[in-house]
């Protein structure tokens, strides 16, 4: 490893305006002209706020945060995609970027014709791309398809494809933006094989976007943590790779908006809390009786959903524990805490919790998105892991 | 975007690419494939010439008419071609500039091109047209090309500055088209100027030819039918200044237009 840099990030910052809702188009204009006060049509997000680091050639540097921390921006701009609103990127090499699970192809070209395509927009020569052709066909394992259309390939084909151009192609830096999603499992292990190899030989510098600790602690050799635009730390992978799951702890009251709020009223939740640790995921809250009557068999429900799929659920009822329901005098209060083991990983779900009252079907209380996590995982198959997830471990009340 | 960079060996490449790739992909599906593009031009003709020349009567009475209104439609329709490819480039290839950071003026280069490459394809059932018509060719048809070629670069101008704004307000693509209907009419292709001159005024004529489209389109028929047949700038204006005036206009758009491209181009991804 020379002690060059590969990449040279100053004081980067980077917002953008959100326009707000129906703001954008002519009219707008129009509207604000005319319009005395003007009300600004949109809100200024600052994604990224005074970011500096640097890569030195050879480095496999992995950026690391939750979502919405600005890492994607700056990969981004990393890539010379967006420009820094102020600060200063020098790169030092020839780039090549994997954004977005893709390069972007054209579906009406064949696979060979958007190799060809791909190349000349990441500053190849036809024959240089011809150099390297047999190569990026042979990774993806495609050489039966590349005369046929983009339009014909599965998805998991096109991103193979993408993958392969981007690795294959004689650039000096490599920029990968959630990869390790990328293909079937023996496909996995090629990759894997690429990295380890890329990590060992120093071949390439290569800057790897991810939420995949393992990824961070294996392939890297310095990491940095982004919290809201920040460097919060940046060094050794492996720490900042503890500091990013430590992000996940959390000890906090949900806050729950009201259109995720529905029910009849008579038998509510209050004081909803959760807690998340490496081992175990609690929910805390009360059960509360609003009316005058006695209720014995109020049945109490949760489910757990990825993007708005149920994964696993349950209800009292269907759990000994509960017997046939809870019992709640006139304007009672009853504790609950709910402990869940945490084989969450750190997938996006969304944690619904509901009440039954006990004789018909009537809801109480339905509150919907008690907690959200994050994702990046985009393979379904990894999904499935979750369905052996959440059984209640233990009910106190 | 330094000025020696524009056409380095890589950006040529890249342009070669995505001229290819349009012209794969234009007439897709297609039986008849490329010739489309000779056929098209030629189909329009054919309704305009029975509409304007044979039942209208324009142009009655001045000699390789059919050839005029041909050339005028070809290049027309070059430039409609060449303004509105170039205007849609940048947000017609949004996926791939929120993946890859590459020099964005090639792509609205590269829809010009295109047109430019069936411009030349027309040319061929142009030239037929006058070998048919039996129009005789003079050394000043060698400067045809430098009339075509300053179209070219009022189009590549206004793609530019259409492109940009595209980008933001995809309203200037309807506007546009709106333009375009209004400047076809307004630019002498299916009717001789001196219909204008004869019909209402030579100052009608006059203002006619301030519009750089009329002027080459003008320029580049009398240069191919003979200047005796076609009605140009020269003979209708005798201040200079109206003379150079269109000249500036084109300046002025390509000026514009490369700078106002030059200013955006950084927040294309985060905007298409």
């Amino acid at each position: 490893m020379t002690d060059e840099n590969a990449i040279t990030v100053k004081d980067v910052h980077k917002s953008f305006r959100l326009p707000h809702e129906s703001n954008s188009g002519l009219k707008q204009v129009a509207i604000n002209i005319f319009r005395r006060n003007r009300k600004k049509g949109y809100e200024i997000q600052k994604v990224l706020q005074g970011v500096s680091f640097e890569v030195k050639k050879g480095d496999f540097f992995g950026i690391v945060g939750r979502n919405g921390s600005g890492k994607s921006t700056l990969l981004k701009l990393l890539a010379g995609i967006y420009v820094p609103g102020l600060g200063s990127i020098t790169t030092n090499g020839s780039l090549v970027p994997f954004i977005e699970l893709g390069v972007g192809f054209n579906p009406e070209l064949t696979g060979r014709e958007n190799i060809f395509l791909n190349g000349a927009l990441l500053g190849f020569s036809r024959d240089e791309v011809k150099e390297m052709y047999d190569e990026i066909v042979q990774f993806a394992e495609l050489e039966k398809f590349m005369d046929q259309k983009l339009k014909n390939y599965s998805s998991g084909m096109q991103v193979r494809l993408a993958f392969s151009i981007a690795i294959q192609a004689k650039g000096d830096i490599l920029v990968l933006d959630e990869v390790l999603a990328v293909g079937d499992e023996a496909f996995q292990k090629k990759c894997n094989a690429y990295f380890d190899e890329i990590k060992k030989n120093k071949t390439k510098t290569v800057i790897l976007v991810t939420h995949g600790m393992d990824a961070v602690r294996r392939y890297c050799n310095r990491a940095l943590l982004l919290e809201k635009g920040k460097i919060v730390l940046i060094g050794d992978p492996n720490e900042v790779a503890d500091d990013y799951s430590k992000q996940f702890i959390v000890d906090t009251e949900t806050s729950i908006k009201e259109n995720n709020r529905y029910g009849t009223g008579e038998i509510v939740y209050q004081n909803v809390k959760y807690k998340l640790t490496k081992d175990w995921f609690t929910l805390d809250f009360d059960v509360v009786n609003k009316t005058e009557n006695d209720y014995d068999s109020i049945t109490m429900g949760y489910d757990f959903c990825i993007n708005d799929d149920i994964i696993i659920g349950n209800d009292t009822r269907y759990l000994n524990d509960y017997k046939s329901g809870i019992q709640l005098g006139p304007k009672e209060k009853k504790h609950f805490s709910v402990k869940f083991a945490n084989n969450f990983g750190n997938y996006e779900f969304t944690v619904n919790t509901n009440i039954t009252t006990g004789l018909g079907m009537n809801v109480t209380d339905h509150i919907r998105t008690v907690v959200e996590f994050e994702s990046n995982n985009l393979r379904y198959s990894k999904a499935f892991k979750i369905l052996s997830f959440p059984e209640i471990t233990e009910v106190t009340r | 975007m330094k000025l020696s960079n524009i056409f380095s060996r890589k950006n040529r490449i890249l342009l070669r690419e995505l001229v290819i790739t349009d012209f794969k992909l234009r007439y897709q599906g297609s039986a008849l494939g490329y010739l489309w593009s000779l056929l098209k031009p030629l189909m329009l003709f054919a309704i305009m010439y029975i509409v304007f020349v044979r039942f209208l009567r324009f142009g009655a009475g001045i000699p390789h008419y059919a050839v005029s209104l041909l050339l005028g439609l070809v290049l027309w329709t070059f430039f409609v071609e060449a303004t509105t490819q170039g205007m849609q480039a940048i947000a017609a290839r949004g996926d791939i500039i929120r993946k890859i950071n590459f020099p964005k003026y090639i792509i609205v280069i590269s829809g010009t091109v295109s047109a430019l490459i069936n411009l030349v394809l027309n040319f061929i059932v142009v030239f037929i047209f006058m070998l048919f018509d039996g129009v005789h060719f003079g050394w000043s048809s060698l400067l045809f090309p430098l009339s075509v070629l300053a179209l070219y670069a009022f189009s590549l101008g206004l793609a530019f500055l259409l492109a940009a704004v595209f980008v933001k307000y995809r309203d200037i693509g309807h506007l546009w088209e709106v333009l375009l209907q209004g400047l076809f009419y307004a630019t002498p292709i299916i009717y001789p100027l001196n219909l204008v001159i004869t019909g209402v005024g030579a100052y009608a004529a006059q203002l006619l030819m301030l519009n750089p489209v009329a002027v080459l389109i003008q320029q580049a028929r009398g240069l191919v039918v003979g200047h005796q047949n076609v009605i140009t700038a020269d003979q209708i204006f005798s201040n200079p200044f109206y003379l150079l005036l269109p000249y500036l206009i084109i300046v002025g758009i390509i000026v514009l237009g490369a700078f106002y491209f030059r200013r955006t181009q950084s927040k294309f991804a985060e905007q298409v």
